[in-house]
């Protein structure tokens, strides 16, 4: 029975915060930062599996990130929207909710194979030079969006907004919350099996001695291969949620900025803790936005904060530890190693 | 770009007369001499606009070059990539801007001073070398050290130089508002016409000026005894120590070169293009940083190299194509480049030791 | 110890949880709230400045008289400035923010059309009235019934540069330099290409470059726009990237004249270009020199009180917040229900069919978007912008 008390207890805390949304007990800006804040946790914690598991340095999440979100939106925009490629919605609204989860599978799987870029190379490649391949695989994404003027090239791209309403008008209920709850709870989820298998095993292998796991019979070019694609593809979750939460996607959202942020929360949180970049996109979140009033400063602050963070506690909030090494007594519900 | 068959149409005599530029630019010609005979030379006009983007490029290419050497200075010694360099590139501008403008009077602090243009520009470049310098040596100081002195990941330095270039940024922007600054004037400008092909003193001086600085670079590192320490640090951080070689301070000579050399740069940048804002050294950083890498990072000749052919693979990209494939070719065939030389042009494959 | 670094790290995060909460709280019910979505950092600061100045003065002129009289009582206004930091995405994250969080009624802004576009269908789809003031991109008020500007179109003021530059430089062939990130200037410069050639004939813009936002070499596109020889440039860029383009035109070696549109007419543009733009033409919304009546007066009092000339954006967002007030006014009541609200205030918007702002009489047929005359000036040797020409629709 204990066993499954975390789970219910999840799932309580998604029909809490969905029954919040639909009864307008949280306002809609409270709704839209626990959006992001989900997002940036399915974020933070892929990047953890490639930056903190395996060790390697990977600067350009944002790139992968900006496929999921082209991908899936123009899968939604085609599907549910007038627009100017097809001009009627291919599909009526009625399936909006079987065809918008759909699209997120179809952006991840564009996201993983994008993830071949830099899986590839890192055959060969490690450390400094492979971050600059994850940084340069960064600019060639956001360059190549920026030239295909069919879907707004520079100045964007909009209309997912439809497929919320399609989804309401079927049922009126906060479909977008719903959706991001599920993905950050299914990432979360996904990360940790896979981790914690033995196939998994072999990834913190590499990050240890990669010649030594080759010994040990790990092959490790075909781990690095999951590992880099299954990094990429959630981020291109991540990023065709975050696309339908705004309504809008632009490529410049998704540049080293982005990228900077997420490795941030993954240092933040410590390398090689799932709950630790969970805790750290969290935290990144509400400081955005409690540090709002600050205006300009909020960019001089936070940094700093993080500076100072790193001078105190340099191996992040939560080191390589789980929240089950801290707290003992978490372990009698929920595994999280 | 080149129409049809016809003539180029000749400019109106009368709008030559009223633009009056010949006023702002005394040593030139209204109309070249050769522009008649270009009818004739068609297939000159190509050939002119080539070596056009060749200085272009050069040009370009020196920042690029003058940045990176900073970035594979502070790499090689201490295996750390130096993110917040950019934007001690872009401190470096804004250094030079007023110190500029204080010199001539015009602004910056009010010491009463109306210096002469070209006295105030060879006071101006030294001091702010060494401002630059004292810039890059505190952040050196007061963020990295401890992290070392502590044995943090590196990683953990790479992120506090990540929010050190961050902090250099928007404290910038928060300090001196969103409202560009224009740097002023120090040199006349002199533009030379080679038959079509268009130079300006300025780009004269900054392709030179990198290039003196690659050669005192190289004769620093290879030559001195400075040099033979950094390099030794590099191959080995815990054995020099023990050899009576200062450690710090070695470190901090390669801080105070690099960030001179990005305060240099950022002189000859504001020079060239006169619009400073707090951003301008992210962008042109981060090339300049996979610049290093393509021509090996921790190498002086791949910074200078790897530099220069940015410069030219972007021209050369506009050159062609439309702008905005400038950043895909470009980045595109850098990947290739460390495809195929993993360790970049220059670099050498570190060994590992089972 | 580490462990109770972790701990005390957690209290942390609760208590700033716990602070966040708590924002946003208390709530006015005798005042009305605009939000304005401004561009105060990035590119081009300095046309959200002028706008939120132009704002800051109304709303003293208004609270000072005891506030906005809407059916019978008298509201005090309350202005809410976001930065959209010039860039689209933010524009739309600044729009959502006034709307949901601080449940404005209308939003002025953003300015340019790079942010207004997707602010615009932001506001559409939120059902939230949005003026414009500096817009002049076709894209932002079609097919939205929301949205509204104060100022000309596009296809209205590419014509006016053709015409201008024709007669003026006896000009046959042309060249343009834009920035492909940024709506406004892509979507002027084609429609300065489709109107050139149908005048002169086809081919005759002899140069079509595009550049990135963040550039600042523009050596590659300039000399290719330079060895095809054209009559003039025109360069319809933000300010700050024209100081650039005739700066290392001129360092190229080019001695021609240039044709800029309406996003050159800041305050900013002499300081940052200096000497090179001396003698340029650039279409515009006003004419700061020479102006007469409630023009001048607003010019005035402007100079008075920041000490610089109004530029046209800060003329337009007196304009466009004016429109915004009198819809507000024109809705009868301020209703309890924020959406209602918008409602009632976008249908008295929509009503309106004249107005008489200092940048001119506008009329609007029902599309959102105002009829009214375009201006051609020249920057003196003063780096004053000096009146040349008038334009105005049949």
């Amino acid at each position: 029975m204990q066993k499954h008390v975390a789970t219910i207890a999840i799932f309580a805390g998604i029909i809490l915060l969905v029954l919040c949304a639909q009864f307008h007990i949280l306002d809609q800006y409270y709704i839209s930062v626990l959006m992001f804040m989900g997002v940036n946790v399915i974020l933070a914690s892929s990047l953890n599996l490639v930056n903190g598991y395996m060790g390697e340095f990977s600067c350009g999440h944002g790139g992968f990130m900006c496929v999921g979100a082209y991908v899936s939106s123009i899968c939604t925009v085609l599907m549910f929207s007038k627009n100017h490629i097809l001009g009627a919605p291919l599909l009526p609204p009625q399936f909006a909710f079987i065809g918008f989860p759909l699209a997120l599978v179809a952006g991840s799987a564009a996201s993983s194979v994008a993830g071949l870029v830099v899986a590839i190379p890192s055959f060969k490649t490690r450390g400094d030079y492979l971050a600059i391949i994850t940084l340069a695989a960064n600019y060639i994404v956001i360059s190549a969006i920026n030239n295909m003027e069919i879907i707004g090239g520079p100045r964007g791209f909009m209309g997912m907004s439809a497929t919320e309403r399609a989804m309401q008008s079927m049922l009126d209920i906060p479909w977008v919350l719903i959706f991001v709850l599920l993905g950050t709870v299914f990432t979360v989820w996904l990360l940790r099996r896979f981790v914690s298998s033995t196939l998994g095993k072999g990834v913190p292998a590499i990050c240890q001695d990669e010649i030594a796991a080759e010994i040990m019979s790990v092959d490790t070019n075909r781990m690095k291969l999951i590992a880099f694609m299954l990094s990429s593809g959630l981020a291109g979750l991540a990023g065709g949620l975050y696309a339908q939460v705004l309504g809008y996607v632009n490529p410049q959202s998704f540049d080293i900025m982005r990228s900077t942020e997420v490795m941030v929360m993954v240092y933040l949180g410590g390398m090689g803790s799932l709950s630790g970049a969970a805790i750290a996109a969290i935290l990144y979140t509400v400081l955005m936005e409690a540090l709002r009033f600050l205006d300009v400063w909020k960019w001089v602050v936070i940094p700093l904060l993080l500076i100072l963070l790193m001078q105190f506690r340099p191996e992040g909030i939560m080191g390589n530890k789980e929240l089950s090494d801290l707290f003992p007594k978490l372990r009698k519900y929920y595994s999280f190693k | 770009m080149i129409t049809g068959g016809g003539p180029i149409p000749e400019v109106p005599a009368r709008f030559v007369l009223r633009r009056g530029l010949a006023r702002t630019h005394p040593r030139r010609k209204a109309v070249p001499r050769h522009a008649a005979r270009k009818h004739h030379f068609k297939a000159k006009v190509p050939l002119v606009e080539i070596f056009q983007n060749i200085l272009n490029a050069l040009q370009f290419g020196s920042f690029y070059a003058l940045i990176a050497l900073g970035y594979t200075l502070v790499y090689g010694v201490l295996r750390l990539i130096n993110f917040a360099h950019g934007d001690i590139f872009m401190v470096g501008a804004y250094l030079a801007y007023f110190v500029a403008v204080t010199l001539l009077g015009i602004g910056g602090l009010n010491l009463g001073l109306h210096m002469d243009p070209g006295l105030a520009l060879a006071i101006t470049v030294p001091v702010t070398m060494i401002l630059t310098a004292l810039v890059g040596v505190t952040l050196e100081r007061t963020a990295y050290r401890p992290l070392r002195r502590k044995g943090a990941d590196r990683l953990y330095v790479v992120i506090t130089a990540l929010m050190a270039g961050l902090v250099l940024e928007n404290g910038n922007l928060a300090l001196l508002g969103a409202s560009r600054k224009r740097f002023p004037d120090m040199i006349d400008k002199v533009i030379w016409n080679l038959h079509g092909v268009t130079v300006t003193n300025l780009k004269v001086i900054v392709i030179v000026a990198s290039i003196l600085v690659f050669l005192l670079l190289q004769f620093i590192v290879t030559k001195t005894k400075i040099g033979m320490a950094m390099r030794g640090i590099s191959y080995d951080k815990f054995a020099i120590p023990l050899m009576g070689i200062p450690l710090d301070t070695i470190i901090v000579v390669t801080f105070v070169l690099g960030s001179a050399m990005a305060g240099l740069a950022g002189i000859l940048f504001a020079m060239s293009y006169p619009i400073l804002e707090p951003y301008m050294g992210a962008l042109i950083g981060w090339k300049a940083f996979i610049a290093a890498v393509v021509g090996g990072i921790g190498d002086i000749r791949g910074a200078i190299v790897g530099g220069f052919l940015l410069g030219f693979i972007e021209i050369g990209v506009v050159a062609v194509f439309p702008s905005t494939l400038r950043d895909l070719f470009a980045f595109s065939v850098l990947l290739i480049i460390l495809w195929l030389r993993p360790t970049g042009i220059f670099g050498v494959a570190q060994t590992t030791k089972i | 110890m580490k462990r109770m670094t972790v701990k005390i790290l957690f209290a942390v995060l609760a208590l700033s949880l716990g602070a966040f909460a708590l924002i946003g709280c208390g709530k006015d019910s005798d005042t009305i709230k605009v939000g304005f979505n401004l561009e105060l950092t990035g590119d081009i600061p300095k046309v959200g400045e002028a706008s939120k100045f132009a704002a800051e003065m109304l709303k003293e002129d208004i609270n000072s008289k005891g506030g906005l009289e809407v059916g019978g009582k008298k509201y005090k206004l309350e202005f809410i400035y976001q930065d959209n930091e010039a860039k689209a995405e933010s524009a739309v994250n600044a729009a959502l923010k006034l709307i949901n969080q601080d449940g404005v009624v209308a939003i002025v802004g953003p300015n340019s059309s790079k942010q207004a576009i997707p602010a615009g269908a932001t506001c559409n789809d939120n059902q939230v009235v949005m003026v414009t003031p500096w817009s002049t991109n076709p894209d932002t008020t079609k097919d939205r019934p929301w949205v509204f500007r104060a100022c000309f179109l596009d296809p209205f003021q590419g014509p006016v540069a053709v015409n201008f530059a024709a007669k003026q430089f006896g000009a046959k062939t042309a060249a343009v330099i834009f920035d492909i990130a940024n709506d406004y200037s892509k979507g002027l410069a084609e429609i300065f290409k489709t109107e050139w050639e149908k005048k002169s004939g086809a081919g005759t813009v002899v140069g079509f470059e595009s550049h990135g936002t963040k550039d600042q070499d523009f050596s590659a596109q300039l000399t290719k726009i330079i060895a095809a020889k054209p009559d003039f440039i025109f360069i319809p860029d933000d300010y700050n990237q024209v100081a650039l383009i005739v700066k290392q035109a001129h360092d190229l070696g080019y001695k021609g004249p240039f044709m800029g549109s309406d996003a050159w007419g800041s305050a900013e543009l002499m300081t940052l270009c200096g000497k090179d733009c001396i003698g340029q033409f650039f279409s515009t919304h006003y004419a700061a020199a020479g102006a007469q009546g409630a023009t001048k007066e607003f010019i005035d009092r402007f100079n008075a009180k920041y000490k610089y000339v109004p530029d046209d954006v800060a003329a337009l967002t007196w304009d466009a917040t004016r429109l915004v007030l009198q819809a507000i006014q024109g809705a009868g009541k301020v209703d309890k229900d924020i959406k209602t609200e918008r409602k009632l205030v976008r249908d008295a918007l929509a009503n309106i069919k004249e107005f008489a702002g200092i940048t001119g009489n506008m009329k609007f047929a029902g599309t959102g978007d105002p009829q009214k005359c375009a201006v051609v000036v020249q920057i003196s040797p003063e780096g004053k912008f000096e009146f040349k020409e008038s334009v105005c629709p049949e």
